[in-house]
Order: structure tokens, then sequence, then C-alpha cells
């Protein structure tokens, strides 16, 4: 069943400005993780924006477990929340009161959202600092709290925008497996992201947003399987000249390319489709390498990466498409 | 009673309205936690400090010196007190509503709670209302204690104090919504010091509305000021002195109240949702 059902879904700021949502249409289903993906003013933002209540569509609708956002917000906010980019925890209370009082908003009686509050400051790793007034709280707390506050009305579906950016690499870590956990607990999630790793570690289905247009929607596996073939291995090797001609051996390469990799290293890349039949290709490079004397320093299989996907679909880069080009084409 | 039992809607809305109604409740509860157990003493030095230093300079010092009439404190009573009670309700829903829209963005998990948006508005109108009220209550013992000789109050009227309270505060806290919301953030500032400095002197605090008849042009210009309409209340409800008649009173807070509280909310909606 769709959790969330967004159809058609058009919003100008402006009536003379661009479209930052130029035509969605999309299911979220019950207990996935599902991603947006895309780089910044790409309508992310605006598309969980019109999911939450806090943008009105200017065409289109969008459903939260059956329920028209546009025509009964109040019934739609009870079973979302949302963990913005930016902390908006509440300055004046302390940690615990940042919980017990949003579930107060919500009609949870007293005893009950004291106990939730602590259980889920234990389960953020907050616990002995829940009488802290948020001011001390450091970025990676502030997003661990925000999450807590979000889960404490117990809503069908969490979303978050740009849940790690800013964070440190331990912080994102545990937010990872924060989202995994989440998931496994019956939590449906949305989150926005403009990193491709995270969008391919956590989401079950990822949305690829550019130009407030979804230009592609499936499972990361499948995404992938957009790029034309471009399998194989890639060989980093000890080596003070180009060590190519030690590979040449190995059957099933279409092309090989070799660039130094500096520090008297060198990398070599074997494309050929690995079927898995008699010897693959790693186990021949690895082979290859040794037979050539060569110091084998790495040896990973190529896959295309969802920013190879990104690039591929739009050619241009994710990370520097925020930039001019992006304001460029719009404009 | 049997149409709710066929149709089961009338009790859906009525649940609604039960989830709406707790939970304007619950953001009421939090404003009034966090006034009494982490804000008291800021809240108290805000509203009360001017106060204090006006009846303390026209009530007792100018007097003493002879730059004033004995007695010009008992006269200033009524207009420091709506004074307090307008500025108070003012500044406690304005200054909010523009740190939380735009710095620390507090006003989302309010935006999210289960009421509509308008509510939102109205609940902060009415906690801004509250804390003016009660900063316009504690002038009465402030002035007992600074005035030279205590309070000398005819009446209370209670029936035009009470009513003068709650709209006056009100119709403030209306006016508050209006520049909270209006106003963008980079100019707030330069944005209270052109409101709230002609706010004060045209308001009536510090002079009757009657004895301005020898200026008439300012007579009717300070009738545009709300703070007018609350002053003169005050006159009428603790003085003997001539005061603005009660129907003009009535009517200009009624006016503020809805135009502030309808063009407020709008300007409230238009931040809240794009």
């Amino acid at each position: 069943m769709a959790v969330v059902r967004v159809e058609d879904l058009h919003k100008r700021y402006q009536a003379d400005g661009p479209e930052a949502v130029a035509g969605i249409d999309f299911e979220v289903r019950e207990g996935e993780i599902f991603g947006l993906l895309g780089p910044n003013g790409a309508g992310k933002t605006t598309t969980i924006g019109t999911i939450t209540t806090r943008v009105r569509p200017t065409s289109g609708r969008v459903l939260v477990d059956g329920v028209d956002v546009g025509e009964d917000p109040v019934s739609a906010k009870l079973r979302i929340a949302s963990v913005p980019q930016l902390s908006n925890l509440d300055r004046a209370l302390t940690a615990l009161e940042n919980l017990t009082f949003h579930a107060s908003y919500f009609g949870a009686p007293r005893r009950e959202r004291r106990e939730r509050a602590r259980e889920l400051l234990g389960r953020f790793g907050l616990g002995g600092r829940e009488n802290d007034h948020v001011n001390n709280y450091s970025g990676g707390m502030a997003q661990r709290l925000m999450i807590a506050r979000a889960l404490m009305h117990q809503p069908r579906l969490l979303i978050l925008d740009e849940p790690t950016t800013g964070l440190d690499p331990q912080s994102r870590l545990f937010l990872w497996d924060t989202m995994v956990d989440l998931r496994e607990r019956g939590t449906t999630l949305i989150l926005t992201t403009h990193d491709m790793i995270e969008a391919d570690r956590l989401c079950d289905r990822i949305a690829i947003i550019d130009g407030g247009k979804i230009i592609a929607l499936d499972t990361p596996t499948r995404l992938r399987r957009l790029l034309p073939a471009e399998h194989g291995v890639e060989v980093t090797v000890a080596a003070n000249a180009d060590p190519s001609p030690a590979f040449t051996a190995v059957s099933g390469t279409e092309r090989t390319e070799a660039r130094p990799a500096g520090d008297g290293r060198w990398r070599v890349r074997l494309y050929g489709e690995d079927d898995g039949r008699n010897s693959g290709l790693p186990e021949q490079a690895l082979s290859a390498a040794q037979s050539g004397g060569l110091e084998l320093i790495e040896l990973k299989r190529l896959e295309g990466s969802l920013e190879d996907v990104f690039v591929h679909l739009t050619g241009r880069e994710l990370r520097g498409a925020d930039g001019a080009r992006v304001s460029g084409r719009w404009s | 009673m049997s149409a709710v039992g066929a149709t089961g809607s009338p009790r859906v809305a009525q649940a609604t309205r039960n989830i709406q109604i707790r939970a304007f409740a619950a953001l009421c509860g939090r404003d009034l936690w966090v006034t009494v157990r982490h804000e008291l003493g800021s809240f108290l030095a805000q509203a009360l400090l001017q106060p204090i230093f006006l009846l303390f300079v026209f009530g007792r010092v100018l007097p003493e010196i002879g730059a004033a009439r004995p007695g010009y404190g008992t006269q200033l009573l009524p207009g420091v007190m709506a004074l307090t009670l307008v500025l108070t309700a003012l500044q406690n829903t304005a200054l909010p509503l523009v740190i939380e829209f735009s710095f620390t963005k507090e006003i989302e998990d309010r935006l999210l709670a289960p009421l509509p948006v308008a509510a939102v508005a109205l609940q902060k109108i009415l906690i801004a209302a509250l804390r003016g009220v009660l900063a316009g209550l504690l002038i009465l013992p402030l002035a007992a204690l600074i005035l030279p000789g205590g309070i000398h109050i005819h009446g209370p009227d209670w029936a035009v104090l009470i009513p003068i309270f709650f709209f006056g505060s009100l119709a403030a806290g209306a006016m508050g919504l209006v520049l909270g919301t209006a106003v963008p953030p980079n100019r707030i500032s330069v944005a209270f010091a052109v409101v709230l400095t002609p706010l004060i002197f045209t308001g009536c605090t510090f002079y009757p509305w009657i004895s301005l008849h020898q200026l008439r042009w300012f007579q009717v210009f300070t009738l545009i000021n709300p703070l007018t309409y609350v002053s003169e209340g005050l006159r009428a409800a603790l003085t003997n002195l001539p005061h603005l008649a009660g129907g003009w009173i009535a009517l200009g807070l009624t006016v503020a109240l809805v135009v502030f509280g309808t063009l407020g909310t709008r300007l409230f909606i238009r931040r809240a949702v794009d």
C-alpha cells in the first residue's frame, strides 16, 4: 500500500517565475526508504514541502495515507513527521522538554510522553543530557534530538531533508544505522539527499530529480543498469613504468587503460564482461600481476555508481550542478 | 444522534476538533511553562523596567523638583498601565515571530502540530495578550511603591477595566502579529523604532485626550493610535478625569482588533505556507 502518493505535482513560487516542480508523480510504499536525489534547486525540498503541508502546490495533489494534504492538512499532520536540514529545536526548552511538549501537541498523555521521551533519548545516545538546554547541543546531537522528537508522536511517515549534510562521519554513520533501524520497526521514510553514497546505501528506491522533474525512479541496482556496460576490474600496482603489457594475457577484456596514480603506483582498468565462468577477471588480473612481478596494492571491481547514473542521465556532474550551469539553464 | 451513528462523519469531525483544541491548549501550555520556568526574570525585566522608570521620573522626580504638578503621577498611572499592556503584548508577539520565522525556525514544530495554521497565529496573540495583562496588572503594586503617597484611584470600575484589558491586549497582540510577519528580519530594529516611538508618544499615555482640545490636529491624529483607546479606557476605569466617550473607545478597539487581527493572520499564513 502507498503511504504517499504524489500526483502530477506542479509548483511555481511566483506567477511569472520558473516552475520549481514541473510535474512530479511517485508513490512511496509502506515500510520503504524512499530517496529523492538531485542537485540543489532540483525541486526536492519543494516536493517534500508539499507533503508536510508547508508548500501549497500550484496544481496536482498529495495523498498521505489516503488523506489529501491540501484538503485536510490537520489529519495529514497527524501522520507525518519532518526533520529539517537545519535545527529548529525549541531553544527555550531542555532536550527532554523538546520531546515531551512536542508529544503534548499531539495529545499524548503526560506519563506516556515522559516515558517515551526517556526511551528515545536513550536510544539516540542522549541519555544523561536530557536536562541540557538544546543550545548546548552539537550539530550531531541536535540532529538526533530532532529525529527523536519526530518519533514522539509515532508518525507513519518520517521525512528527512538532507539529514547528514554537515555532520561528522561518526554522526553520519549513526544516522544511517538509525534510518535502517526505523525501517525495520515499520516506519516509512523519505529522505532527500545529494549524496550518492547515502542514497545508494540506504534507499530501497530512488527518484532522481533534476529541473523539477523525475528523470529516473527505481532501485539503486536497477538505476545502475541504466549505465552502458562499463564493467571490469581496477588493479593498482607498484610500478615505475606503464605495467599494462603484463595484463595483455587476460582473456575477455575489451579495453585496457593504465594511468599513473602517483607515489610509484599505476592504476590499470581492465574493461570487460565478467560472466563468472572459467577464471573470472579478478582472478586473472591477480595472477597476471603476480606473474609480471608487480606488487599488488588494490584490486576492485568496477561498478557504476549512482553518480555515474546522474551524469549519464543529465550530462552534468551532481555536485557541480548546483552552480552557474543549472541556474543558467533555468533562467 | 441517529445521524451520527449512520454516517459517523460528525463523530470524526468532533474527534478532529478535539485534537485541534488539545493541540491549541498544549501550545499554550508550552508558552506558559516557558514564561514561568525559563523566562520569568527576562519577561519581567522587559515588561516592567520601562514603566518603573516612567513612574519614577514623571510621577516622583518631576513633581518633587517642581517641574510637574503634584498629583501628576495619579494622572499618569492609567497611561503607564496602558502603555505597558500594549507594548508587552505587541512585543511578545512580534519579536518571537521574527526570530522563530527567520533564525531559529522554532515555529516549524508548531506549524506541523495538528491544528490549522491560523490557530497557531491566534495562539501567539493569546499568550502575548496574557503576558500584557499580567504586566499591566503589576503596574498597580509598583505604582503604590513608587508614587509619592501611593496610588489614588477612583473605582476601579471593573465593568470597564476588564474589557479594556481583554480587548486592548488582544488588539496589541494582533498589531504585533502584523509587525512580526510583515517586516523582514534585517529591518526589524528599524521597524521597531519607527513604529514604537510614535506609538508611545501619540497614545494619550502622558496626557488625557480631552486636554488636547487646544491642539485639535494632534487630538484627531491620536485617534489613529490604538493605544489611545486603551489609555482612555483605563482613565475611565481608574480615575474621575474626563475621558474619551465609552462608545468611541469600544469602536476604536474593535476596529484595531478586526483590522490587525485579519491582516496579521493573513500575513502569518503567507509566511507559514509557501
